[in-house]
């Protein structure tokens, strides 16, 4: 007999959003993120699950799914879904504002985004999420204060990179 | 490497592709490899993301955290907030790395340390790193103050103690002009108000006035690019105000009054053709129906509702169903204007608006509008979807139960009901259904008719078949003779054969299932002497049945035929209307009044002579409505009472051959029942049994006679002991069950010892639903021995594949030690394999002893075999 092991959801916190998923339209994950606390298993249960329901709704429907005594707000930008899940008595409306904030502020960054951008640079789409939300909160509306603290932290990166790289040359001139 | 795992056509491929890369990392980790750790652990987060198992690389986001430069931080933190959650142990590791980081010198190193602290910060670390945060929040880079606000946030969350630390800071955030930091000051408020009442209080004294000048100034702010969204200024920054002024103004007449014109600038000023704009109206009309009434608002939100009813917007009208749900306890009136827009959505194609829509309909419906609403309920029920359907007939059951002004309608609206959706009944509605019929006594021939019809029309409909099958039975000879014509029935001629072959047809449909079938059979034998003109041919069918597959079938068929042959004297008796069903005890039993109170109950009519000796007393139907209720059904699926309130000849037959049985039923026809059965059950029964029931056709006498018996077999240890009489003996076996059965009819199943070490002892209690034995609920009590307190206690569950489970939040994480106390939790088991396997379950139980883990897991093999 084969077992399978169970436990209990914790749903400590009540924050505004549980978490946000990326889905593209094949059902592949192209982001997480959770701000309250499900266990790994259930983290890819919940995605099966949801992106069960999601993938199959029509274009006409409402962008609010019921689950789990949860609410899912997702909307299709291209081939993406971008979800959000939040408590019930959570405001929908505003939510589907965030997804959107996100999404042009992810459109100002990459220069029209794509697929393929969130795919290779998704440690950059992580670095602008956190500029927009912390625990589940938003934290800033200003598109262009986001992208300049992301592009302030990016060339910062390369800017240490760079000193890195003329220090280890300046050694190898050094020891030759 | 993202490259290749896209190149990967098969999930096989990818798996290699990753388990190659997987290895090689972990190689490097071994090495110590400083220049590659950033690009790993990269790698690592986006197999993260594939679902595959990281967990080796948690440590290597420490050390990246651990170094001083930024790159190394800035992946080190994502990997953190990615991999890890904080439920784990490693998390303790990272505090003091994130107090250096926070009061480090570089502002972006600062703010990560925010984030990472924000997101995944756990009760201790939130104690530690409160007053860091605390004095960041006057941080002078406005990028780090909102950071650090929402940080509070996620703190005073976990430690709610701490939240008067940040009361101040938190209302000097509010006269910001940034509008990052502004709103995660605002919101910053009111999750203080949520968890601490002193804080809703100050706020409420010093910080309205500033709140409602803000939302003015942004209200009437002119075309700001930066915070524009859809020609609107900022709406998040709206949307929070309006939140923290709802939080303020609830209850408080003053500071309601502070807000009412702001509030109505909003809701009448903000443009309603964008969605951002209908945010903030959505949001408006929550705080005016929450803050302290003001006649005039409410009108304005109601109004602003009835608008996003009618928009054309799926999402604007999903909201709207939503917030007139709520508005609905508010003001009913005004809602009950928009009805027909609202049934309009009942029918709408989208899931999400229906199931809101059916809700709220569900709401609107009092005594006066009943008629018309179920009407167009049931209406719809024709051409809705399937996977709607179970939905909205269990509401219009439930409307029509609560709010039916005569019976005649209540039964006409169930007839429609049940031939339109009959399949998605649940048992207790056409239990109720039923227990109606039987005591309107006036419309017995109306209804058997109707019913009648309806199964004419359609047998598709398995609880109609059920319902018409019994009151056929029943009431065959009402069907026949047009007793108690109504003036709106049209007349019809049915033949005491036709209804014959109604019945036959539900025994014959291949569709149909045991528990109709078996109550088709009853109403077959009930109409051999209602109908002497048919009686060869129900004996013909009662015949059929004898070589029936399905045992149940078979056993009923067998003694019918018995009883048919040789019992020609009692038959009539036996075959008696039922009683008139009790509706007390139905809706007492509804009412969940279980357990105890039923098996007290049933004692007591049990030893009372005159309550069993007269068939239509009232006590009588309770006991028979008790009894049966939460009996087992060793056999029967259904469980369900009244087939084995009609069964009242088969129960103690079968007890033998079960090892359950029922205590005395139906007094006469049982008795004789009970006798005639007993003789082909081998070994249990006597001759002398058989020859006093024969003999003794006055049923008083030998009532009186089991009456002794039944209080003899009440003694303990089943005093069914060698020396009893013969006699005794068989009428003994028959009832010695009853003890245990009332037993069972308490807790149902006896409590078992499900897991026992030497110092935690687990033990479940069972319970079913009634009507429902795929489904057990068990309560799981844990307790504690050993002198020690176990803490972060933790009860894992596993079950083969067949059954489902799922758990409930334990009743706490602490174990009182030496037994002081004990840990409830929940469990559903659903059997899908009910009486074919029984139940198993494996165990793990974690928790902590001293601050060491402990791990115990077990097998629980000693389930009621019946569950």
């Amino acid at each position: 007999m084969t077992f399978i092991y169970m436990s209990v959801m914790y749903e400590v916190l009540c924050v505004q959003i549980h978490f946000v998923l990326l889905i593209s339209r094949q059902g592949k994950v192209r982001l997480t993120k959770w701000y309250s606390t499900y266990s790994q298993k259930e983290r890819t249960k919940v995605i099966r699950e949801l992106s069960g329901v999601i993938l199959t709704r029509g274009p006409k429907l409402c962008n609010f799914v019921e689950w789990r005594g949860l609410k899912v707000v997702y909307k299709r930008y291209a081939s993406l879904y971008f979800c959000m899940c939040i408590d019930p008595d959570g405001n929908e409306l505003e939510i589907l504002e965030i997804i959107h904030h996100y999404v042009e502020v992810l459109d100002r960054y990459f220069g029209s985004v794509c697929e393929l951008d969130l795919i290779y640079n998704f440690h950059k789409a992580y670095y602008i999420l956190d500029e927009i939300l912390i625990s589940g909160e938003l934290q800033e509306p200003g598109k262009r204060t986001i992208v300049r603290a992301v592009a302030a932290q990016d060339s910062l990166v390369e800017t240490v990179k760079e000193q890195t790289a003329s220090i280890s040359t300046i050694i190898t001139q050094a020891t030759k | 490497m993202i490259r290749a795992i896209r190149a990967c056509k098969t999930a096989a491929e990818e798996r290699a592709v990753v388990r190659k890369e997987c290895a090689a990392i972990r190689a490097a980790i071994n090495e110590n490899d400083h220049d590659y750790r950033h690009r790993n652990l990269a790698k690592l987060m986006f197999i993260h993301m594939l679902g595959y198992p990281t967990h080796f690389g948690q440590m290597e986001c420490l050390k990246l955290i651990a170094s001083a430069g930024f790159p190394e931080k800035r992946i080190g933190y994502l990997g953190l907030m990615l991999l890890l959650d904080e439920r784990q142990e490693v998390l303790m590791l990272v505090t003091n790395s994130l107090k250096q980081d926070l009061n480090h010198s570089n502002q972006y190193i600062v703010g990560l340390a925010l984030c990472a602290l924000g997101n995944i910060s756990s009760a201790e670390m939130a104690r530690d790193l409160a007053p860091d945060v605390e004095r960041l929040l006057q941080f002078r880079d406005p990028n780090t103050r909102k950071k650090a606000a929402l940080c509070s946030i996620r703190i005073i969350k976990k430690v709610p103690d701490l939240a008067e630390n940040f009361m101040y800071p938190a209302s000097s955030l509010l006269k910001e002009k940034h509008h990052g930091v502004l709103i995660t000051g605002v919101q910053l408020c009111t999750d203080l108000c949520k968890v601490s009442s002193e804080a809703l209080e100050y706020f409420r004294e010093n910080c309205i006035e500033g709140l409602v000048k803000t939302l003015r100034d942004i209200a009437n702010s002119p075309y700001s690019p930066e915070y524009d969204m859809a020609g609107i200024t900022d709406p998040f920054l709206h949307i929070r105000l309006l939140k923290l002024l709802r939080l303020l103004g609830q209850g408080d007449a003053d500071a309601s009054d502070c807000m009412t014109d702001i509030l109505a600038q909003v809701a009448s000023r903000t443009e309603s053709n964008k969605n951002a704009g209908n945010a903030i109206l959505y949001e408006c009309v929550q705080t005016i129906m929450s803050i302290e009434d003001n006649g005039g608002l409410r009108v304005l939100a109601i109004n602003i509702l009835g608008r996003f009813l009618s928009n054309r917007d799926n999402n604007i009208r999903y909201v709207g169903l939503n917030m007139l749900m709520k508005a609905i306890v508010v003001d009913a009136k005004a809602i009950q204007r928009h009805r027909a827009t609202i049934l309009e959505c009942v029918k709408d194609s989208d899931a999400s608006i229906q199931k809101r829509a059916l809700e709220l309909v569900y709401l609107l419906v009092n005594e006066s509008n009943v008629k018309p609403l179920t009407k167009e309920l049931i209406e719809y029920l024709e051409v809705s979807d399937q996977e709607f359907k179970g939905d909205i007939t269990a509401k219009i059951c439930s409307l029509i139960e609560k709010f039916s002004p005569e019976k005649i309608w209540y039964i006409d609206q169930m007839l429609k009901v049940l031939s339109e959706a009959g399949n998605f009944v649940k048992d207790e509605v056409w239990h109720a259904l039923i227990v109606v019929i039987s005591n309107a006594s006036d419309l017995h021939g109306y209804t058997v008719r109707a019913l009648y019809r309806a199964f004419r029309a359609s047998t598709e409909q398995e609880s109609l078949v059920r319902v018409a099958v019994w009151c056929i039975g029943e009431y065959g000879d009402m069907l026949v003779n047009n007793v108690g014509m109504l003036d709106i029935e049209e007349p019809i001629t049915v033949t005491e054969s036709d209804a014959v072959d109604a019945i036959e047809v539900a025994i014959k449909h291949h569709r149909l299932d045991l528990t109709t079938k078996a109550m088709a059979l009853i109403a077959l034998f009930k109409l051999s002497t209602r109908f002497p003109a048919c009686s060869e041919r129900i004996k013909d069918i009662i015949f059929q049945n004898k070589r029936s597959l399905v045992l149940e079938l078979q056993q009923r068929s067998i003694e019918f035929n018995c009883i048919l042959q040789k019992y020609q004297n009692i038959r009539s008796a036996l075959v008696e209307r039922m009683p008139v069903l009790d509706e007390a005890t139905l809706s007492g039993r509804k009412a969940g009044s279980l357990a105890t109170t039923v098996s007290t109950s049933t004692i007591a009519p049990c030893n009372l002579p005159n309550g069993v000796a007269e068939p239509a007393a009232a006590p009588i139907g309770d006991l028979l409505d008790l009894s049966s209720d939460d009996v087992p059904a060793p056999i029967s699926s259904g469980g369900d009472f009244l087939q084995d309130l009609l069964a009242i000849d088969l129960s103690p037959a079968s007890a033998p051959s079960s090892g359950t049985s029922l205590p005395p039923k139906a007094g006469t026809d049982v008795l004789l029942d009970l006798l005639s059965i007993g003789t082909p059950s081998p070994g249990e029964s006597s001759p002398s049994a058989l020859d006093m029931s024969s003999s003794t056709q006055d049923n008083k006498a030998l009532l009186a006679n089991l009456n002794g018996l039944a209080s003899l077999s009440l003694l303990p240890a089943n005093a069914t002991s060698p020396e009893s009489s013969a006699g005794a003996m068989g009428l003994l076996d028959v009832f010695d069950p009853n003890p245990q059965k009332r037993d069972e009819n308490g807790p149902a199943y006896p409590s078992i010892v499900a897991y026992e070490s030497n110092s935690l002892r687990m033990t479940f209690n069972f319970s079913k639903q009634p009507g429902d034995p795929q489904t057990t609920f068990i309560q799981a009590t844990f307790t504690n021995r050993s002198p020690n307190v176990y803490d972060d206690f933790l009860f894992q569950a596993a079950v083969p594949k067949f059954l489902q489970l799922q758990l409930d939040p334990a009743s706490s994480n602490i174990l009182p030690a030496s037994g002081n106390g004990s840990i409830t939790q929940n469990l559903k088991v659903t059997n899908t394999q009910h009486g074919k396997k029984p139940l198993a379950m494996r165990i793990r139980i974690a928790y902590k002893v001293n601050d060491e883990d402990v791990l115990e897991q077990g097998q629980i093999n000693n389930f009621p075999s019946d569950l």
